[in-house]
């Protein structure tokens, strides 16, 4: 035992402990400045949050020592036992859980609240791990294949009914890691097309192209773009078809050339949509023409991508104007920060930009923002606690703790590729995505490049549930990986 | 170190990330370092966005009188995250409460859903001009308060309690259906407030105001470029004849019951008396909700809408009805004449009748109010062999019935009207088994009792019907609104199924009613009217007195409905109640020969104590 436990401290990965703890200092301070007052004189406040944050990152080091010292097997043979035990809390909390601002997730005990919904994601790394680790499976297999799905999206479904739809997302994630194991990569970027259309159609689908020319719609412009772009890279990447792409792309830019000089310069009102389905429409008849002639399926499916794109955009349009109710149209608007209302996401995006904005190379200084403290955006030390560093720190904040992150996720891939064990490495992928949604979409949320989804920056954001949640999600990493070289049976 | 053919995907997932970060920091970089906007926004950018609230239509009656108007109030608003580093004592002091108050109220807004220390909380609600007056120019001192100006309604009249309806603060229910609402904002809660909310709500404004990095309010954004002014409710022209409502509800006190009093070319609703009422502004203001609990103890009822929703059998008044619906179907005509012997009898069944000569004719039945005359001709009818069976009798009875208005709800502008009841056949079908009845066995219908249910509404809606020889416009208490319109399908002229010649001689009846008949006490020298007296039984305890009427005779002004609750027959109480306010309405004075007749109805109180 002893000697074991010596073995591990010495195996333990310094790099991502140095990492982990670099940001959750870094996070504390930011709590610190997010939550100071200028007036000390807070006669209500029961106590201040930045103590609380302390207490928190006390326990969490508690709990990473625990997670340390913890036989490594457990984490193989409990996997699913602990997936099912979160599953049943899942949804005990959807049962039981008190309104909380719209949301049912929060279970509370006492002085104590907790969201299950931030632990049952280790939970489910563990069994997809488990799972894609054992004996026979294969990528092939399509009841394996349902399997592997159903244990990301059960927990997902329960979250979503649970109303906190930004941390279901984050289970989305885990379709890079499928994507390591050898999921075709076209499932991940058909996900990603699909969630960049949908907001675009959306977005931009009132929109006109051109100011002067009403009825044209902007979105849809765009998504066909977009679509002939991808086709075009597939078809280089897959068949070298210089011809083909030279051919459309000559198409595309001198109609478009001509387009704007005739709009321009003869003030001819064009309809560029026009112009856009006639160049989606020679590309589909060109790539079917090429399908035909030299017998590649390939050609043929990218031309139903090309085809379906456009398909979808119409279709999530519709879906948005005709069949959603109004009050489910603002919600989704107010996400995709298209309208203010009472929670003014919109409004809070301007803020928080303009709070980050005003930090400047070097920040106003450590407690001297000004716009993160006694204002209006309401959450400003959980999800958008990154606004108090570019505030305070300046670019240079900013900067340090982006590349924190980045460090971070690649050090994790480093130590998932050298396992020995399918399991460690698949978990410690499943690790680093998840790490790499958050950071992605909070900080593009508080930057203005993605759609307000509240989610919280890990290590930074306020709150024992969601520090805790990824201190074990890392430690339970850092404690296979620090046994990686025992033999382990999955 | 485990060997796989998707090895080099690490480096795409590697990539996809070092993209993520460095597409991040090159926008950072921009908003950071090349934008220079965002520094001058944030010296400036902190908003305080206002609502500020538009004032609510008026209401007038259809002379013009207003009724309800406007008048000012502030909210005081607290933003906890501001307030602070100021005096509490000094704070409670200036609004009057104790600082023990002051913690008490902050506790409770705390533990509201919602909370959010950021966003004006309200502290203290209402405070009218003169209260708020002397605080006014203490309250800058304090941070992070703010007044929010609002209006409350004010009655120049304080009648009609009911029928105005009262306005209050939003439930959730209100705030999930309308995006415009807000926690705290106040809306229509019943009566016209309730029906004509959108109408009358104008819309919101809004006022962006600049805020220092401290929370002082510096000016306009942009000199008030992107505010929005309120756009005022509009007002409403009510139909009512606010002195002839007052005049019914002086005449109604100390008596439960209700008038309902329509203009039968129109349908507009000339008064509405519920009784016993209470004064509308009794619901106004932070006394609101302690009145509010007060009345709806009340044993007596009073926020029970009885003109709407109160349910009678109509008794006698139905009786017109009757003779209509027998001429129609041919069962009797003006000289069909039936004997009364004290009574209708048959068999062991026997429907009392009072003295009276016999028998008697159409005319005279009414105006006599004869009940074996109806049990005769309900009889033949139910029983009549030219329907397929008693089924198919009834059926048609009750399709002639419901075109007079009965059974459904009329449809007027006021909220919680009830339907009343008209049986058909598969009623007493279930009761009795398939067509296993006959006349007899519901001979009660023919006089307005068993179980037919009306409301006062219906009853005065059945007086307008008779007064227009055929049909009636569904009732309403909106004439005008200024700068809108009325709804459709208040000028949609309902005919009834009834032949228009066939009213003559119910309208003859009924003047007889007032010439010789029941009504002859009540009677006026000047004015041709029309009456049918009624009388409810209430298994309850002493009858109901009710009255139904209209006048003049020709071109008939009002047509109006009066039950006065356990007071006995129609004629006491509810008759001459009918006919001082028709005489108020159609003459503005009461003459000498009546004043007696006022004076004793003014003061009787038949509530018991």
């Amino acid at each position: 035992m002893d000697r074991r436990n010596e073995n591990i401290l010495n195996n333990i990965d310094i790099w991502t402990i140095g990492l982990y703890i670099a940001l959750v200092i870094f996070g504390w301070v930011s709590i610190y400045g997010a939550s100071y007052n200028f007036d000390d004189s807070d006669f209500w406040d029961f106590s201040q949050r930045f103590g609380k944050q302390l207490v928190w990152i006390g326990c969490s080091v508690v709990i990473a020592a625990v997670l340390l010292m913890l036989d490594v097997k457990i984490y193989t043979t409990l996997a699913y036992v602990i997936y099912g035990f979160f599953i049943i809390l899942l949804i005990v909390t959807l049962l039981v859980a008190p309104d909380t601002r719209g949301s049912h997730s929060w279970l509370v005990m006492g002085p104590i609240s907790l969201q299950p919904a931030e632990f049952a994601k280790t939970a489910t790394c563990l069994c997809l791990a488990k799972y894609m680790s054992s004996y026979g499976f294969t990528m092939k297999n399509i009841r394996q294949m349902v399997v592997m799905c159903l244990i990301i999206f059960v927990p997902m479904l329960i979250i979503v009914a649970q109303n906190e739809t930004g941390s279901a997302l984050a289970y989305l994630a885990l379709f890079l890691v499928l994507y390591r194991q050898g999921m075709t990569g076209i499932v991940l970027l058909l996900g990603v097309c699909a969630a960049v259309f949908f907001v675009v159609s959306i977005r931009f689908g009132a929109t006109p192209i051109v100011d002067s020319i009403p009825g044209e719609n902007l979105g849809m412009f765009a998504i066909m773009i977009m679509a002939v772009v991808i086709a075009l890279s597939m078809v280089y990447f897959y068949y070298k078809d210089k011809t083909l792409v030279k051919t459309i792309s000559i198409l595309g830019v001198s109609l478009f050339a001509v387009g704007i000089i005739v709009y321009n310069y003869l003030d001819v009102k064009i309809k560029f949509s026009y112009l856009a389905y006639i160049v989606v429409g020679s590309l589909i008849l060109y790539l079917l023409s090429q399908a035909i002639r030299q017998r590649k399926w390939g050609y043929f499916l990218i031309s139903i991508f090309v085809a379906g794109s456009i398909g979808f955009g119409h279709v999530s349009d519709y879906a948005f104007n005709k069949i959603l109710q109004p009050h489910q149209q603002t919600r989704i608007k107010v996400t995709l920060g298209m309208e203010n209302d009472l929670k003014k996401s919109g409004y809070n995006v301007n803020q928080s930009m303009i709070a980050i904005g005003s930090g400047r190379l070097t920040g106003k200084g450590f407690l001297q923002g000004t716009q993160t403290k006694l204002k209006y955006v309401p959450e400003q030390d959980t999800d958008f606690i990154f606004c108090t560093v570019g505030e305070e720190h300046g670019f240079i904040g900013t900067t340090a703790v982006v590349v924190g992150f980045l460090a971070l996720m690649l050090r994790l891939i480093s130590l998932a590729e050298r396992q020995r064990s399918l399991f460690s490495r698949i978990y410690g992928y499943c690790v680093a995505s998840i790490i790499f949604f958050h950071v992605a979409i909070n900080i593009g949320m508080v930057i203005g490049l993605t759609p307000v989804i509240g989610i919280p920056l890990p290590f930074f954001s306020y709150g024992g549930s969601s520090l805790w949640s990824f201190t074990i999600l890392l430690f339970i990493f850092l404690r296979l990986d620090a046994s990686r070289k025992e033999y382990m049976m999955e | 170190m485990i060997n796989d053919s998707n090895d080099n995907r690490r480096y795409t997932i590697s990539l996809i990330m070092v993209a993520v970060c460095l597409i991040y920091i090159i926008r950072l970089f921009s908003i950071q370092i090349v934008d220079k906007s965002y520094l001058e926004q944030s010296q400036n950018n902190a908003y305080l966005r206002k609502v500020i609230y538009p004032s609510r239509g008026l209401l007038t009656d259809r002379n013009g009188r207003l009724i309800v108007f406007n008048k000012s109030a502030y909210d005081i608003m607290i933003v906890p995250r501001e307030a602070r580093g100021f005096d509490t004592l000094a704070f409670a002091n200036t609004l009057g409460i104790t600082k023990a108050d002051f913690i008490k109220r902050m506790g409770i807004i705390k533990r509201k859903s919602g909370y959010s220390p950021y966003v004006p909380q309200l502290f203290m609600s209402q405070l009218s001009d003169e209260e708020y007056g002397p605080v006014s120019e203490k309250l800058y001192k304090f941070n992070g308060i703010y007044v929010q100006k609002r209006t409350l309604r004010e009655y120049n009249y304080h009648n009609a309690a009911l029928a105005l309806g009262s306005i209050g603060e939003v439930s959730k229910k209100q705030i999930e259906a309308d995006d415009f609402y807000q926690q705290g904002d106040y809306a229509g809660q019943n009566g016209i407030e309730l029906t004509y909310e959108k109408v009358l709500r104008g819309e919101k404004g809004e006022e962006i105001l600049l805020r220092d990095s401290r929370g002082r309010v510096k000016g306009k954004y942009e000199d008030g470029k992107y505010d929005k002014k309120p756009v005022p409710g509009k007002d409403i022209e009510l139909s009512l004849d606010i002195e002839l409502q007052k005049y019914g509800e002086e005449l109604m006190n100390g008596k439960i019951g209700s008038i309902a009093a329509i203009e039968p070319s129109t349908g507009e609703i000339l008064a509405l008396v519920s009784s016993p009422t209470y004064d509308p502004s009794m619901l106004v203001g932070r006394k609101r909700s302690a009145n509010f609990a007060a009345l709806s103890k009340d044993p007596l009822k009073p926020l029970f809408d009885r003109p709407m929703m109160a349910q009678y059998p109509p008794g006698s008044t139905f009786k017109t009805a009757q003779a209509l619906v027998l001429q129609q179907e041919g069962i009797i005509t003006p000289n069909t004449a039936y004997g009364c012997q004290h009574g209708f009898h048959a068999g062991a069944l026997s429907v009392g009748c009072h003295g009276h000569e016999s028998p008697l004719n159409l005319k005279h039945s009414i105006q006599h109010s004869c009940n074996a005359y109806y049990c005769c001709g309900f009889r033949s009818m139910i029983d009549n062999r030219k329907y397929k069976n008693v089924s198919e009798a009834i059926d048609v009875w009750k399709n002639h019935i419901v075109s007079l208005g009965f059974g459904y709800k009329l449809g007027a502008d006021v909220p919680n009207e009830k339907r009343g009841y008209i049986p058909n056949s598969s009623v007493y079908n279930k009761i009795y088994g398939e067509n296993r009845w006959k006349g007899l066995t519901i001979i009660s219908l023919s006089i307005g009792q068993g179980e037919v249910l009306a409301t006062p509404l219906q009853i005065a809606n059945l007086g307008a019907t008779i007064a227009n020889r055929g049909y009636f416009y569904t009732p309403h208490l909106v004439k005008k609104i200024k700068g809108g319109e009325i709804d459709s399908s208040f000028i949609t002229r309902h005919n009834s199924t009834i032949d228009p010649k066939y009213y003559d001689v119910v309208v003859e009846g009924m003047e007889l009613v007032m010439i010789s008949g029941t009504g002859y006490y009540s009677r006026i020298d000047s004015i041709a009217v029309c009456g049918k007296t009624g009388t409810a039984e209430n298994p309850h305890g002493k009858d109901h007195s009710i009255f139904m009427a209209f006048a003049p005779k020709d071109d008939p002004k009002i047509a109006i409905s009066v039950v006065v609750e356990n007071s006995g027959f129609g004629a006491t109480w509810a008759a001459p109640i009918a006919t001082l306010m028709i005489e108020k309405y159609l003459k503005g004075e009461i003459p000498k020969r009546r004043k007696h007749i006022e004076q004793r109805l003014l003061e009787a109180n038949l509530i018991k104590e």
